[in-house]
């Protein structure tokens, strides 16, 4: 009798314990599922804005260029017999690209018409013109073929983003211009090319004329002024909080003030630098002098949480180790807690710069939006920024800057992109293990 | 109340480091009371007792490595060959350079076997050339029987030797710095038998040229390598003497309590 209840008593043990292991296990299975849900929609987001910014932005990168003979007559340039590097520079070209695409079409007659046919070049036509004369001046006085850039309707319908159809709705180019363009395309003269002009000139109104390669020497500049601010002071400052400063409630608040900092809007660093560099110190608007500094403003407190985190993982027995060998504080911190330390502050660092190549609108704060065609040739100078050139483009009412607009942030994704392969890099380079 | 000091007062003449009424605080904690020791030299001194006796604490008050902590307070008269330790005209960096020390945890910096050993000799200026340095790297080596296992691998990790062999690249880094006095926290604790007969042996050589404490939690091994131990217990010293004496005929009930087994 009391043997069978002792049977019962254990089986039912069993019974619920494997009932509990169950809902263990599932509940397992629960929280695995949930996570993977997380980050498939997680992976669904970023996939859909990387597939709609590269499908917007790839067609920027070819442009469409028209081949026409053009026939270098030194008269029509306004040339003479002068061969010099200013009168090339000065010559007319303007005249010279005209004459190419009547020449093409000579049946079109008419001010109006004659209009209509020149404006399928791009106003930089003439710029292609002026580089070949300066390269090569024994052109002058011959005819030869020149693909020369159209104008962004022209590269817009060739490339479907606008309607081909005369009379549709939206379509930019006349009846007479299609007839032209299909005309052209027939005998070969019109072909998408590398578009190299998106990554040598500066800002312009003219879409097809528009680079990128002013705000990214814009953004280097600014970056180098950020680092190299931000970098010392902030490796000082997380050094010295951690290894040196005493602990006791100025230094707690310190503590508590850049954490803050953190997380203050990066919107009111620009209010800060506008008041600070711009208005009290003088310094030259929309430079990226400036621009740097604020950044630095922006990252320092990121570089300091990331350098003190590294620093304190450095375990203690590396500081017992050499304090016991007689090694003083800046030398247990110059031989051994630094180098230790080194990848973590490297990566902090470099994430933080990567944060500030995206920051916008402090720089907004600071003049760094105005429209600025100049190549910057020091930090001193005006410049755009990536970002902002961005959100500039975005707002300009041109179809043609919709996809160059993409082809902006496919550019500054591709530099976030190495800076955080670098920030892999250099850790798996720099670290050792105890 | 301390029981040493009623005990008969030991040479002095021969007494390497001597404490005097030595008292730590950390914050609020009393955590090592009216401690008089002296520590002869060229001897093995060991320090025993329960987990929290203040040994450790004891130790560390030598070279000063109590001052990393904070809130940490010591009160109280030490001196290293008649000079005050905690004397404010005393450079704790030249301190250090005499009084070694060797932690519970192997702690091999994370560089070469060579770099580990010359770091010491480096910062110090021990050496006017390269030639002096090597010298200096090699006897340590040599002295803390290491040598012939790392000869060829000098410029190989510290970090990549065995615990036993890292603990003596530790001890052979401690005494390329040339100290008078060399600490030794629990050395052995982290170490299988056959690395902890080695490092014993190695103390013993040791014993010739340095004066050595040694904090341990094994009654054997202060049996086995030291010539005088000392017994703590919630902060005092309760009792000092030769190492024979301690183990064989001890006075105070505590230590015949602690050695043979019953508490602790």
């Amino acid at each position: 009798m009391t043997e069978m209840v002792e049977k019962s008593v254990a089986r039912t043990a069993t019974d619920t314990a494997a009932a509990r292991l169950k809902r263990r296990y599932a509940a397992e299975r629960r929280f695995k599922a949930y996570g993977i849900v997380a980050i498939a929609l997680a992976l669904g987001f970023l996939a859909t804005l990387l597939i709609t910014v590269f499908s917007n932005g790839a067609t920027a990168f070819v442009q469409t260029e028209m081949r026409l003979d053009v026939t270098f007559d030194a008269s029509e340039m306004g040339l003479g017999d002068d061969r010099s590097p200013d009168a090339l520079a000065g010559a007319n070209y303007l005249a010279v690209v005209k004459n190419a695409i009547y020449a093409r079409f000579p049946e079109v007659e008419g001010r109006s018409a004659r209009r209509e046919l020149a404006a399928m070049l791009s106003n930089g036509a003439d710029i292609t013109l002026r580089d070949l004369v300066q390269d090569d001046p024994s052109v002058i006085g011959t005819t030869r073929p020149v693909w020369m850039i159209a104008s962004d309707d022209v590269d817009m319908a060739i490339k479907g983003h606008i309607p081909r159809t005369p009379g549709t709705d939206g379509a930019r180019l006349s009846d007479q211009q299609l007839g032209w363009l299909e005309a052209l395309e027939q005998s070969g003269a019109v072909e998408l090319k590398f578009n190299t002009l998106l990554f040598t000139t500066g800002d312009s109104r003219e879409p097809e004329l528009a680079g990128l390669w002013g705000a990214i020497v814009g953004s280097f500049f600014s970056l180098s002024i950020t680092l190299m601010v931000c970098f010392p002071l902030g490796v000082a400052t997380a050094v010295y909080l951690e290894e040196f400063a005493p602990k006791n409630r100025w230094t707690d608040l310190i503590e508590v003030n850049i954490n803050n900092l953190a997380a203050v809007p990066s919107v009111v660093f620009g209010l800060l630098g506008l008041a600070i560099f711009l208005n009290f110190f003088g310094m030259p608007r929309s430079a990226p002098l400036v621009g740097g500094l604020v950044l630095a403003l922006i990252s320092l407190p990121t570089i300091i949480i990331a350098g003190r985190a590294a620093l304190k993982a450095v375990p203690p027995s590396i500081r017992e180790a050499a304090m016991g060998l007689g090694a003083s504080r800046l030398q247990v911190v110059t031989d051994h807690v630094l180098p230790l330390a080194m990848p973590g502050i490297l990566t902090g660092t470099i994430l933080g710069m990567a944060h500030a190549l995206g920051e916008t609108a402090p720089l907004l704060m600071i003049g760094m939006v105005a429209f600025i065609v100049d190549i910057p040739g020091s930090p001193f100078d005006p410049a755009a920024v990536l970002p902002v050139q961005v959100y500039l483009w975005a707002d300009s009412p041109e179809r043609a800057f919709v996809e160059r607009t993409s082809a902006a942030i496919i550019v500054l994704l591709f530099f976030l992109a190495a800076m955080n392969l670098a920030a892999i890099l250099l850790r798996k380079k720099f670290e050792r293990r105890w | 109340m301390s029981l040493a000091l009623s005990l008969p007062e030991t040479d002095s003449r021969l007494a390497k480091v001597t404490a005097r009424d030595v008292n730590v605080h950390y914050a609020e904690k009393h955590a090592l009371k009216h401690v008089d020791l002296d520590i002869r030299s060229n001897e093995v001194t060991a320090l025993i007792g329960p987990s929290g006796c203040g040994k450790s604490t004891f130790l560390r008050c030598v070279n000063r490595m109590n001052d990393m902590i904070e809130n940490c307070r010591v009160t109280g008269l030490l001196t290293l060959d008649g000079d005050d330790v905690y004397d404010r005209k005393i450079d704790v960096v030249q301190l250090r350079a005499r009084v070694g020390m060797v932690f519970q945890k192997p702690n091999p910096f994370p560089k070469s076997i060579y770099d580990n050993v010359a770091y010491g000799p480096r910062i110090h200026g021990m050496a006017r050339d390269q030639g002096e340095l090597d010298e200096i790297v090699m006897t340590s080596l040599e002295r803390a029987g290491l040598l012939a296992e790392v000869k060829d691998r000098l410029l190989e990790a510290g970090t990549g030797l065995s615990g036993g062999q890292q603990q003596r690249l530790c001890i052979a880094r401690a005494i390329a710095v040339a100290p008078e006095v060399i600490l030794m926290d629990e050395p052995c604790s982290a170490l299988d038998p056959i690395a902890t007969a080695k490092v014993e042996e190695l103390i013993d050589e040791l014993r010739e040229n340095f004066t050595i404490v040694i904090v341990t939690h094994s009654m054997q091994q202060a049996a086995r390598v030291s010539q005088r131990t000392a017994f703590f217990h919630l902060g005092e010293l309760v009792e000092v003497g030769d190492t024979e004496q301690i183990f064989t005929n001890p006075q105070h009930p505590l230590t015949q309590g602690y050695i043979t087994g019953r508490f602790g």
